[in-house]
């Protein structure tokens, strides 16, 4: 196999990727095992740690993958996910247990990406994936039928249609299932056979499909609105739990937002707007200082309120402050511009989170120099 | 173990496998369980004649009280400067320490115990020449090599850092764990390990100079040199040295005696004192004080105390904690958390999983990834709620010998018949007189009690109970883990009650006697405290409980000349948060909750108003902002007839509304479309509770409720009348009196009160009486100084009500 160094080069991943076709090269979104394959290929050709069955590479070498770093012969592997290495080291060492994955956290926290790239470094392959809705079947996650064999010739092994978890099963590789808690509570719960006995019953045939050695399953899911169908203990038993932290420092958070506004205004189409990086870093400190129950300095507690005032509504408020500021204020990102979102944002219950709002105002922001424009401006939307 | 004394050559009497030749050098970690269990293995191996230990050798005659049946470890050597008790240095102790697991060895083989440091005499006169001159910090943990994390301009390095860096290791309590603690005891050479270490450490001096500790290091282990010496001189070299691994080759280092005693001359000297003091796990800790530097002593002590799987216990431990608080943990949890443990190890390249191994694995197998529950495993396991013991022979506490020249000082005697004592805090000895009885009292030393004061109810006066009962030494005893002083010892309680206080009234209270006791430097920490909890507190109930408190303590503040900046900035941040939170709060109550309401808003109103007159506040507009906030109560009207009454009342009487204005309001209260129930009560926050004044004044007002009263329909009146019973009979007799003599006279003179009114003060007659007002001048005058005979006050309303104003003042 050449290892070609190349970013463009796809060739090995072709190899060991079965759907990858000619069309692959100009996907929108190409699959992480794709996008990083030469990354992958060098990981794995200066791995000679022990892998656990069927892992394409050995732990400690999908943790570097994660993580980044740079290999024996100068090639740099580049970090996929940006936090505390502890997070990704029990993420790994929970799928190399025969335990499952469950990585938790608010929007926006790099779940799904962290998930897709797990799959891609331990077994090659992140396409099999259970999309969770309110409307998914128990078929996604155990099996279908075809129905038109399925009357033609009978129930067979060729009448059946396999879900991507009983293809990772019989594989022994990683399967998917992204947003858990928001699949049925009775759906949900068919996962307990497959990650406690590690079989899928058939009972129609009278057979079973047993996992290989290799086979796990990563499922992500949002914390914040446990409320849509909690796991049930039984199966949250069966699952190491990690939760993905909110950026760590102000200014990683300010980087995110600014980059992620600036993408979204150039594919919205919004007439551009000057910097406008203090206004984003004041919103970022308003949901940081409110999300975290304690001022910047560490000086004062705050409560908190009911929303969840993530990273990603924080993006949205700032999109929403430019689309005011291009087309109804004068091109400048201002206090005024913000001060609406933000408040749609914390005040989610009209009661509570009022008055969390109003004493942040009165006890934080009023008395914060060069706060005055936004103090005044969230007086004026607050009423 | 158990090998037999063969008398090979005479001068070696101990086991065939004394290492080398010269004293057994044993360097160790302090607070190292793995080094406590190596020292155990090798002086059982090595059965030294002599166990020579880094610490103060004053405290040689108490080492015997470390095998009395009451010591129970974790406890501390204290050294104190006999004339200036806040003056001293702990040492630290716990079960796992390789110091103490030789004094208990040496102790259970009779073989003598010794203390080879340089003695606290120079030491804590070294920390008295410090500018600072706390001494707290100094020794206790100066002795500790690893501890020595230097501030960025201090030269000093820490040799495990460097090892540790050396090994390719961030975390130098990591790689020593990796290779010293987590090494199973007992297999192969005992003696192994502490050569290694010391050929280590010997590189290290090497490469940063021996002075890469500093120069007080220079002369402690000059010190332990010369007594290592005699010590050979009189037991031959079966002696064993227990010390920080640093000092090892230092001490194998051949120094001329007389070098070393050069270095012992002029050296600075106090006069100082030993004594045992329990210590806790939370002070060995990093987070706390004068902690020894370990994160988690509990974890240590498991490791040192348990004979095997100290994973799998430790983690069935974790989920006996879990399952008390009520989690759901199962074996099946242990289990995983127990293989998770084991995995991340391996793939962490450590040989057995570590503390942060093991806390991986139970949040995400236990605590469902959440760092809460996990905190409540730091706090109870990692850390621990151990607090050791110290037998009654001990020799006194420092706090006694403080109290003792206290009570000489303010010539207060203990004495057992119990007696009264007067203070006046305006005298010198008085007020610290007063100090002291507040400060034992926090300490639980109840030897005076306040009294009511008789006559004089000046916040300048306080009268005391005193009574000195036997046992109250024994309380002085037990607060000497709070600290050497009296002052010391009531901070440090005071700071530990606030942070452990459940109420925010607890707090406030604490802040209260926190001024009393005269502990400026408890404050910060109190207030700190009460500011986090009022912020998160969300019951405006218990922060309007609050503030009255916390007022007071300013005012007691005033008295006694403290710096009460703090809390007026505090208080001035807690009535912010009650303006805010009032209003909602006050939607939707039923009688006895509006009824309650109305005293917090009583209460807050006599705060603010005290309050506003400190500058903070006034330079906040804190009085504006209240009275907007009464502003909308009174006029809302989801609230309560009784708290909108009120409101009005109070904002009527601060002269923010106008009569005519608070008339409308009454109108409006009392209009036919409010249900009576709502009107009355309306009435009774209005006018009740020495409102009577008012009404008996402003006929115009008396008129509305004449009129409203009259109009009530029959039935709803027996609803109405318990509450105006409760209004009206509060009155004083002769308000009572007046008003039915006013009523009696017919409401028609009422309506005729209202047009006349207008000009005048509120509730006098338009026109003039020259002839009484006249006779009031010479009196006014007399009160107002004789500066101002000239322009005689101008008969008219402007004026005529200033100087009522400041009258009341100067009379409140």
């Amino acid at each position: 196999m050449s290892v070609s160094v190349e970013p463009t080069s796809v060739e090995p991943s072709r190899s060991h990727s079965a759907p990858a076709n000619a069309k692959e090269a100009e996907a929108l979104r190409p699959h992480a095992e794709n996008a990083f394959a030469a990354e992958l290929a060098a990981l794995a050709a200066h791995d000679d740690r022990p892998r656990p069955p069927r892992w394409k590479l050995s732990p400690w070498a999908v943790a570097t993958y994660l993580l980044g770093g740079t290999l024996p012969d100068g090639t740099v592997i580049t970090p996929k996910y940006v936090g505390p290495r502890r997070i990704v080291e029990v993420a790994v060492t929970t799928l190399a247990t025969d335990r499952a994955l469950l990585l938790l956290g608010v929007p926006g926290t790099a779940k799904t990406w962290v998930s897709e790239h797990l799959a891609a470094a331990v077994s090659g392959d992140s396409t099999l994936l259970v999309q969770g809705t309110a409307g998914t079947p128990e078929e996604a996650i155990r099996y279908g039928w075809n129905y038109a064999q399925l009357l033609a010739y009978g129930p067979s092994r060729d009448a059946l249609v396999p879900s991507p978890v009983m293809r990772a099963m019989t594989r022994g590789m990683t399967a998917r299932v992204e947003e858990l808690t928001r699949i049925p509570a009775d759906v949900q719960d068919t996962l307990i056979t497959i990650l406690s006995e590690k079989t899928l019953p058939i009972p129609e045939l009278g057979e079973e499909v047993q996992a290989v050695r290799g086979f796990n399953l990563i499922a992500t899911a949002n914390d914040r609105d446990r409320g849509v169908n909690d796991l049930s203990s039984a199966l949250r038993r069966r699952f190491n739990t990690v939760v993905l932290p909110l950026p760590e420092s102000p200014e990683a958070e300010v980087d995110i937002v600014a980059r992620r506004v600036d993408q979204l205004g150039r594919s919205l189409d919004l007439p551009a707007v000057p910097d406008g990086t203090d206004e984003i870093r004041r919103v970022v400190t308003v949901f940081r200082e409110l999300r975290d129950g304690i001022t910047t300095d560490g000086r004062t507690k705050l409560k908190s309120p009911s929303g969840t005032l993530s990273t990603a509504e924080a993006i949205s408020v700032v999109t929403g402050g430019l689309a005011l500021a291009a087309h109804f204020g004068d091109g400048v990102l201002r206090a005024g511009d913000v001060a609406a979102g933000i408040l749609g944002a914390v005040v989610r219950d009209p009661a509570a989170d009022r008055v969390v709002w109003q004493e942040y105002l009165e006890t934080v922001v009023r008395e914060r120099d060069g706060w005055k424009d936004f103090y005044r401006a969230c007086r004026e939307v607050s009423g | 173990m158990g090998d037999e004394v063969d008398g090979v050559t005479g001068v070696e009497p101990a086991g065939g496998r004394w290492p080398g030749a010269g004293p057994l050098l044993l360097g160790v970690r302090h607070h190292g369980p793995g080094s406590a269990r190596a020292v155990r293995a090798a002086l059982q191996a090595a059965q030294p004649r002599a166990v020579l230990i880094e610490g103060p050798p004053e405290a040689d005659a108490l080492i015997p009280l470390a095998a009395d049946e009451d010591m129970r470890p974790p406890v501390a050597l204290l050294a104190h400067a006999v004339d200036e008790p806040g003056h001293s240095a702990f040492w630290p102790l716990a079960e796992f320490s390789p110091e103490w697991v030789a004094i208990r060895w040496a102790l259970e083989r009779d073989v003598p115990a010794r203390f080879i440091d340089l003695p606290a005499t120079h030491t804590l006169a070294w920390d008295k020449e410090r500018p600072d001159g706390d001494g707290c910090a100094g020794e206790g943990t100066a002795q500790r090599p690893s501890e020595g994390r230097p501030p960025e301009a201090d030269v000093r390095v820490d040799p495990l850092a460097a090892l540790a860096g050396a090994a390719g290791y961030d975390d130098p309590e990591r790689w020593w764990e990796d290779v010293v603690e987590h090494r199973g005891a007992g297999e192969g050479d005992v003696f192994a390990p502490f050569l290694a270490l010391e050929e280590a450490m010997g590189a290290l001096r090497e490469a940063y100079g021996s002075g890469g500790g500093h120069d007080r290091d220079l002369v402690r282990e000059a010190y332990m040199r010369l007594q290592v010496r005699s010590a050979r001189r009189e037991f031959g070299d079966a002696v064993a040295v227990v010390c920080g691994a640093w000092h090892v080759p230092a001490l194998r280092r051949k120094e001329a005696v007389t070098a070393d005693r050069a270095l012992m001359k002029g050296l600075p000297k106090v006069k100082a004192d030993m004594t045992w003091v329990p210590w806790t796990h939370r002070r060995l800790s990093r987070a706390s004080g004068y902690g020894a530097g370990i994160e988690s002593p509990g974890w240590y002590a498991h490791l040192f105390g348990v004979p095997d799987r100290p994973v799998e216990r430790w983690l069935t431990r974790v989920a006996g904690l879990l399952r008390e608080e009520d989690r759901i943990v199962s074996s099946a949890h242990v289990i995983e958390a127990v293989r998770l443990a084991g995995t991340l190890a391996a793939m962490r390249g450590r040989p057995l999983p570590g503390l942060s191994e093991t806390t991986d694995a139970v949040r995400a197998v236990m605590c469902d990834g959440s760092d809460v529950p996990l905190e409540l495993v730091r706090d109870r396991l990692v850390v621990g709620d151990v607090l050791g013991e110290v037998p009654r022979t001990a020799p006194a506490v420092p706090l006694q010998r403080d109290l003792t020249r206290i009570q000489r000082r303010l010539r207060l005697k203990p004495e057992a018949p119990e007696r009264e004592l007067e203070l006046d805090l305006r005298e010198e000895t008085d007020a610290g007189r007063s100090r002291l009885l507040h400060r034992l009292r926090l300490l639980g030393i109840g030897w005076g009690e306040p009294a009511a004061s008789r006559g004089s109810t000046g916040t300048f006066r306080e009268t005391w109970r005193l009574r000195w009962e036997p046992d109250l030494s024994v309380r002085v005893a037990e607060a000497g883990v709070w600290g050497t002083t009296v002052l010391a010892a009531a901070t440090a309680k005071v700071e530990a009650d606030a942070v452990a206080a459940q109420a925010l009234a607890e707090v406030t209270e604490l802040a209260e006697r926190c001024l009393l006791s005269g502990l400026p430097d408890a404050l910060p920490v109190v207030m700190r405290v009460l500011a986090d909890r009022a912020a998160l507190d969300a019951d405006v109930g218990h922060l309007a409980q609050a503030l009255p408190a916390l007022v007071r303590s300013l005012r007691y503040g005033d008295v006694r000349g403290t710096d009460t900046g703090a809390l007026a900035g505090v208080a001035a941040g807690l009535a912010e948060r009650i303006f805010v939170g009032l209003p909602p709060a006050c939607a939707a109550l039923d009688a006895d909750a509006a009824e309650e309401m109305r005293r917090h808003v009583d209460a807050v109103h006599g705060a603010v108003a005290l309050l506003g007159d400190t500058p903070a506040a006034v330079h906040d507009g804190l009085r504006t902002r209240w009275h907007g906030v009464l502003r909308v109560l009174s006029g809302r009207d989801t609230v309560p007839g009784v708290l909108r009454g009120r409101a009005a009342r109070l904002l009527l009487d601060d002269g923010e509304v106008e009569q005519e204005q608070a008339a409308r309001l009454m109108g409006l209260a009392l209009s036919p479309g409010t249900p009576p129930a709502d009107a009355a009560a309306w009435i009774e926050g209005f006018v009740g509770g020495g409102g009577g004044m008012l009404l008996v004044h402003d006929e115009r007002l008396l008129g509305l409720v004449d009129t409203w009263l009259t109009g009530v329909p029959g039935e709803a009146f027996t609803d109405v009348l318990p509450l105006l019973r409760r209004t009206f009979s509060a009155y004083e007799p002769g308000v009572r009196r007046t008003l039915g003599e006013l009523v009696r006279r017919g409401p028609g003179r009422g309506g005729g009160g209202a047009g006349r009114t207008g000009a005048g003060m509120p509730g006098f007659a338009a026109d003039l009486d020259q002839e009484r007002a006249d006779a009031v001048l010479p009196v006014v005058r007399l009160l107002l100084g004789p500066a101002g005979p000239g322009p005689s006050p101008a008969p008219g309303p402007g004026p005529g009500k200033q100087g009522g104003d400041e009258l009341v003042g100067v009379a409140g």
